[in-house]
């Protein structure tokens, strides 16, 4: 019968017609591309590492309200007490002279560590850093403190830009084993905003029928 | 100690796990005395929300008495206490403008990830109710921990039994909140979609608020039955429809607002495999996603919809035009608890609320495999279960023996 027939070649109709939107979208796409890579100047307000995402460089940022004046935040925000707000830092170990030596959790059980030296301190509103040539990761950022609109406090900027190792692919992976620098910096800045708000780092330690967890540990 | 367990998909279970332990100072140990089942715990048991992990100790509804304190703690041991569902800090953003279950804190780091790409912004969090919102250990047990104890828990007086006071919860606020957002003006007209114990709630917070007439609308005949104990007029959808009677009754204009104490049951996730299932259930199995539409195309023009009913993600055939040309307010959200829970306890001190008679079953904690069971299935006799960890297994104490409407 003629409607088996036809009922018998759709597949591959919609099959070349699925191909075809495909490319049309891949095409769009290399052209949106290269339309942005002609651009100048971004037109945007936006901050600029929402604009800057090309280059082999991670670049990225988070910003968070924090219910409390900046200066508070600025004089909280010490080497001693990263620990309490920063899961992935194992020891933070001052040299001298700005430079400080970060052991920090990579994927896999392993650590890393990291030389930086801070270049740049505004009190009370911004501190800078850059990695020294010795640090296994390349790394810079920036953390900033302004304040919110309407006293609701104070908008924390954090900033931080590096040189994934296995880059692109290596970046995936780390955040797959959610030990990617992104992923610990925005939870990092979580905890230490639940901290200033609320006195302690939020946890949900509790029982469970699960016999590899502890009650009074986190658990995912 | 004892606790009721989810193990997946219409599987609960009653095990022996550790006690918990006071974690943070501002945290609270309660030994749990009452502890409700809620109509979203069945969203669990059918496993429409993701992010549950076998072992999880259930419960959002429940009181105690508090046995250990952290230091900063405001509470003392032997005070009797009523928690609400939402965990919240109380000196964020939100829990300074009183917008408690958006509470910034809560949800602890390691568990925000999901909802802030799912909704947009992480959700807040609850007892015992799946990783998205924190993951914390539910009440169902024979004790809990309750962070943030000095803002939070409600301390009740000697003279109040626990079924008096343990819907201070979660369902009476609720009930309150879904008539508040409906911002009912005198002589409305309050049409409530489901008669379920928030629906009950609300139909009573409704008429103290001022509504002259609540028509209530469900299938279930005790369910039905409690809402004209309570003071509604109510509708079998069965029997007739909805809209032609709601129109017929308020001079074809439609109702001032109208209020869905429903939900979809029905949760769309990034997943293509759980949005298709969504779907599955959209098209197939119940007429619940119905209430919500309905709702919009009864209510009259300039109209106000309130949805306390749970949805988690994205709606099918949803009548946004019909909501826009009609001109209607839509008031939605998880309640903040602890907005309500002063001015609730009074009133029912003073009497305003029955908070009682929706109980239809005591049973032990025990017996929580069963209870969910029933709770799942027979709607109509189980209008409200509460387990009492201190109960004998087996006994089962049935409340209510309501006539049928």
């Amino acid at each position: 019968m003629p409607g088996e027939q036809r009922g018998d070649r759709r597949p591959l109709y919609t099959a070349v017609a699925g191909l075809g939107l495909a490319a049309a979208g891949i095409g769009f796409a290399a052209l949106q591309r290269s339309k942005r890579k002609k651009r100048a100047e971004p037109i945007s307000d936006a901050p600029h590492w929402t604009l800057e995402k090309q280059g082999s460089r991670a670049l990225f940022g988070k910003s968070l309200l924090i219910n409390r004046p900046k200066e508070a935040l600025f004089a909280a925000w010490t080497v001693e007490r990263f620990p309490e707000f920063m899961e992935n830092v194992v020891t933070v170990e001052p040299l001298g002279d700005g430079v400080s030596r970060w052991t920090v959790k990579a994927p896999a059980g392993r650590k890393v560590t990291l030389v930086n030296r801070i270049t740049r301190v505004i009190p009370g509103e911004a501190i800078s850093w850059q990695s020294e040539p010795e640090s296994d990761i390349a790394n810079s950022g920036e953390v900033r403190f302004d304040d919110a609109p309407g006293g609701r406090g104070t908008y924390v900027h954090l900033i931080l830009a590096y040189e994934p190792p296995g880059r692109a692919l290596g970046r995936l992976g780390a955040k797959l084993l959610q030990r990617e620098p992104e992923v610990q910096a925005r939870r990092d800045l979580h905890r230490f905003k639940q901290l200033m708000e609320t006195g302690e780092v939020t946890t949900n330690a509790g029982p469970s029928a699960r016999a590899s967890e502890h009650p009074a540990k986190s658990h995912i | 100690m004892r606790a009721v367990t989810w193990q997946g998909r219409h599987k609960v279970s009653v095990e022996t796990v550790p006690d918990p332990e006071i974690v943070n100072p501002r945290d609270a140990i309660l030994r749990v005395t009452s502890t409700a089942i809620c109509g979203s715990d069945l969203h669990l048991y059918d496993r429409y929300i993701p992010g549950m992990r076998a072992g999880d100790v259930l419960g959002h509804e429940f009181m105690g008495e508090v046995v250990d304190t952290g230091a900063a703690s405001t509470l003392e041991k032997g005070q009797r206490v009523v928690v609400p569902f939402t965990i919240s800090c109380g000196q964020c953003f939100f829990c300074e403008r009183q917008l408690y279950s958006a509470c910034d804190n809560a949800n602890p780091s390691e568990t925000r990830d999901a909802s802030d790409v799912m909704m947009g912004h992480a959700m807040g969090a609850a007892f015992g109710y799946a990783h998205l919102t924190g993951g914390y250990a539910g009440g169902q047990a024979e004790y809990v921990r309750v962070p943030y104890s000095d803002v939070g828990p409600v301390v009740i007086p000697e003279d109040l039994a626990d079924d008096d006071v343990l819907f201070l919860s979660d369902i009476l606020p609720t009930g309150w909140q879904a008539a508040l957002n409906a911002d009912i003006e005198p002589g409305d007209t309050v049409a409530i979609w489901g008669c379920g114990p928030v629906g009950l709630f609300t139909i009573q917070s409704a008429l103290l608020l001022g509504a002259a007439r609540v028509i209530a609308i469900d299938h279930f005949p005790t369910r039905l039955a409690l809402a004209r104990k309570y003071g509604a007029e109510v509708l079998d959808y069965r029997e007739v429809d909805v809209r032609e009677a709601l129109d017929e009754m308020t001079g074809g204009i439609g109702p001032d607002a109208c209020i869905d104490c429903v939900g979809m049951e029905s949760h769309g996730f990034t997943l293509d495999n759980v949005v298709d299932q969504v779907k599955a259930k959209f098209y197939l199995a119940t007429e619940r996603p119905h209430a919500l539409r309905q709702a919009i195309l009864a209510c009259r023009k300039g109209g106000r919809l309130s949805i306390p009913g749970v949805y988690g993600g994205f709606a099918d055939k949803f009548p946004l035009g019909q909501l826009m040309e009609k001109g209607l307010t839509v008031k939605s959200g998880q309640t903040h608890v602890q907005r309500y829970t002063g001015e609730l306890l009074r009133m029912i001190r003073e009497g305003k609320f029955d908070t009682v008679s929706l109980i239809s079953h005591h049973a032990s904690l025990e017996d929580a495999a069963d209870m969910y069971r029933h709770w799942h299935d027979e709607q109509n006799l189980y209008t409200k279960i509460v387990l009492k960890p201190g109960m004998a297994r087996g006994t089962v104490r049935a409340v209510q023996a309501m006539e049928q409407a």
